[in-house]
């Protein structure tokens, strides 16, 4: 029986109570993460972290919470006010959707009735995902465009520009694994994945643009500079206090909890335990499954923090330089190889032909590189000298010097 | 302004490609990334920093000593018997760069006897609103009666509590010392007192019949 056929047969009262988990799951993540991420930050610059308010400051985040909700809700005089509102919602919600097809234990037993922690299993789920996320974009946008602040505005369209570029290079990851596991169903994927091998191991370097363009995608550390509190304040958020403020913190941890989570999914074998460890599934009635999903989601998140504090922020011209001249050709490149390499297996071709193919692969690769080696040498030749503009410019490579007042 | 710039742009304009108003810059060489194993070095710091002891002080919980020498409230010192050292000669005052003290002297009377010699200091005021534990005041002091302590915790909610009066300011009576007013030890001049020669309190000048120990 596949998870689509178990999950139909859930009465209306399992469906909204899986429905309520979710979202507690959800909300309690948001602020065990928050203190985790302060925790463990703190550790890798030799500092504590908050360790005040509850055991090892566990409530920390929940007194912040608390505490940001009875803070003053202002709405500035130049906002568009209906909008206003409608942003933080938006972002919030759609954050919290992607949720609903990530599929996070095998099946359980919930009061009595046979289940998958799971709220709904469509044959495209994870394209919903990508669609929901991206719909969340229109948050960003909407709160940066209806604050009638310039920070709040640039920080929007850098947040938009950014989540959507790198949102192509996901999809592009994405597409290997869809050619491997030949469907696009989370559930589905998990399983072609339990009964193979996981995806992480054969598509390697979908894992890694993924994990890159999740991180892109979340507007974190290196690529928060939408957010950079030195340049833009607070970025799109700026305007906003108290609650509406606390959505969009929400959302953003939530975001980052949903694309581990569906990293988990799709690369890391979901709920399944590691090969070898395939006994512990029935433990606990199989609920046992959702500490080894969370255990994985931990560890992306893990990455998260460890990216937060090694590396500085990008500038935007680098980020998008990334992105759209590397992330994307390389994901492209790397499809048209599964392809390949896929229609040869189905089409039965012999071992010799596929090394052939993977040794051409190779071969390819290595010329292209050291033609951009070579074209790098050149570039760092001296230009030809041109004239001198009459008016300031920034520097540029072919002018030798740069007028810094037209003052006669 | 032109008289100045004039012929020096001038001569600029004949033998040089510069103008006077434009910047000459040099390409600076970029380093750009390194390789994978430096990048991974890095990341290896941050992992690695998470298993070292941290530096936090749990501070209101656990004081971390100051420096022997550490810069902090004011002490006005006594004479082994009890009487104040200080002698309200507002030397210290003077020497505040901040204006942080403020004293007057009064004379000592055989009722009145809280130093040895003719005066003491009726009034002594600190300001530690204004006070910059520049220690200036410590220095210029001349009968050693001005000395900082290694307290640091010098906050409050309402700026008149941070005017330290004189009992504020008062070290604590030791073994030995009687609390002024009193007569000066039997037979011992100020010079004495100055000498050293004075090591504890006289029973003879304890006229309150408070506790002596």
């Amino acid at each position: 029986m596949t998870t689509a056929e178990l999950l139909g047969k859930d009465p209306g009262w399992i469906i909204a109570l899986k429905a309520l988990i979710v979202f507690v799951i959800c909300v309690v993540a948001t602020l065990m993460a928050v203190w985790t991420e302060r925790r463990v930050l703190a550790k890798m610059q030799l500092r504590t972290g908050p360790n005040r308010v509850g055991k090892f400051g566990l409530l920390q985040s929940l007194s912040d919470g608390v505490k940001l909700a009875l803070k003053e809700d202002i709405i500035p005089a130049a906002a568009d006010k209906i909008v206003f509102i409608i942003a933080p919602i938006i972002a919030t919600s759609m954050c919290f959707m992607a949720f609903a097809v990530i599929p996070m234990t095998g099946v359980v037993n919930l009061f009595g009735h046979k289940t998958a922690l799971q709220l709904t299993d469509l044959p495209v789920g994870v394209l919903y995902v990508l669609a929901v996320t991206s719909i969340g974009v229109y948050g960003v946008v909407l709160a940066g465009w209806s604050s009638g602040s310039t920070y709040p505005l640039l920080g929007g369209l850098r947040s938009s520009a950014q989540v959507i570029s790198y949102e192509v290079a996901m999809g592009l990851s994405l597409v290997a694994v869809f050619i491997y596991a030949g469907s696009m169903s989370t559930s589905k994927i998990v399983a072609s994945q339990h009964e193979n091998i996981w995806n992480v191991v054969v598509l390697f370097p979908s894992f890694i643009i993924y994990v890159i363009s999740m991180v892109g995608e979340t507007n974190r550390a290196p690529f928060d500079l939408a957010e950079a509190e030195g340049e833009l304040v607070g970025g799109f958020h700026t305007e906003y206090s108290s609650l509406k403020f606390a959505l969009f913190f929400l959302a953003e941890y939530v975001n980052i909890i949903a694309v581990s989570a569906l990293a988990t999914t799709l690369f890391l074998g979901g709920y399944h335990a590691p090969p070898g460890l395939g006994f512990t599934e029935q433990w606990l009635g199989g609920w046992f499954t959702f500490i080894w999903f969370l255990l994985k989601v931990n560890l992306f998140f893990f990455i998260f923090m460890w990216l937060r504090a090694t590396l500085p922020r990008l500038r935007y011209d680098q980020f998008m330089k990334f992105g759209w001249k590397v992330l994307i050709p390389v994901s492209l490149i790397w499809i048209l190889i599964v392809a390949t390499l896929r229609v040869l297996q189905q089409e039965g071709a012999s071992r010799s032909v596929v090394a052939a193919f993977a040794a051409g692969v190779v071969v390819i690769v290595m010329a292209i590189s050291s033609l951009a080696d070579r074209s790098k040498q050149k570039s760092r030749e001296p230009l030809p000298q041109g004239e001198a503009p009459d008016f300031p410019v920034p520097s540029l490579p072919n002018v030798k010097s740069l007028k810094v007042s037209g003052g006669e | 302004m032109t008289d100045f710039i004039e012929p020096q742009k001038k001569f600029d304009m004949e033998n040089s490609e510069l103008e006077i108003n434009s910047v000459a810059f040099k390409e600076v060489e970029q380093p750009g990334p390194g390789s994978l194993v430096e990048q991974a070095k890095g990341f290896w710091v941050t992992f690695s920093t998470m298993f070292k002891k941290n530096q936090t002080v749990q501070y209101p919980d656990v004081k971390a000593p100051t420096a022997p020498r550490f810069h902090g409230r004011h002490q006005l010192n006594r004479h082994p018997d009890g009487l104040e050292k200080c002698i309200g000669c507002e030397l210290c005052a003077w020497a505040c760069p901040a204006d942080a003290i403020y004293v007057e002297g009064g004379n000592n009377t055989p009722e009145n006897q809280m130093s040895p010699g003719e005066r003491h200091g009726a009034v002594y005021q600190i300001n530690y609103l204004r006070c910059i534990f520049c220690g200036l005041c410590v220095e210029a002091c001349p009968t050693r009666a001005l000395t900082m302590t290694n307290e640091y915790e010098l906050a409050d909610d309402k700026r008149e509590k941070l005017i330290f009066e004189k009992e504020d300011l008062l070290a604590p009576l030791r073994q030995g010392m009687l609390a002024p007013p009193h007569p000066m030890y039997p037979g011992m001049t100020d010079t004495n007192y100055y000498n050293g020669d004075v090591t504890e309190s006289h029973p003879s000048q304890n006229l309150s019949g408070q506790g002596q120990k």
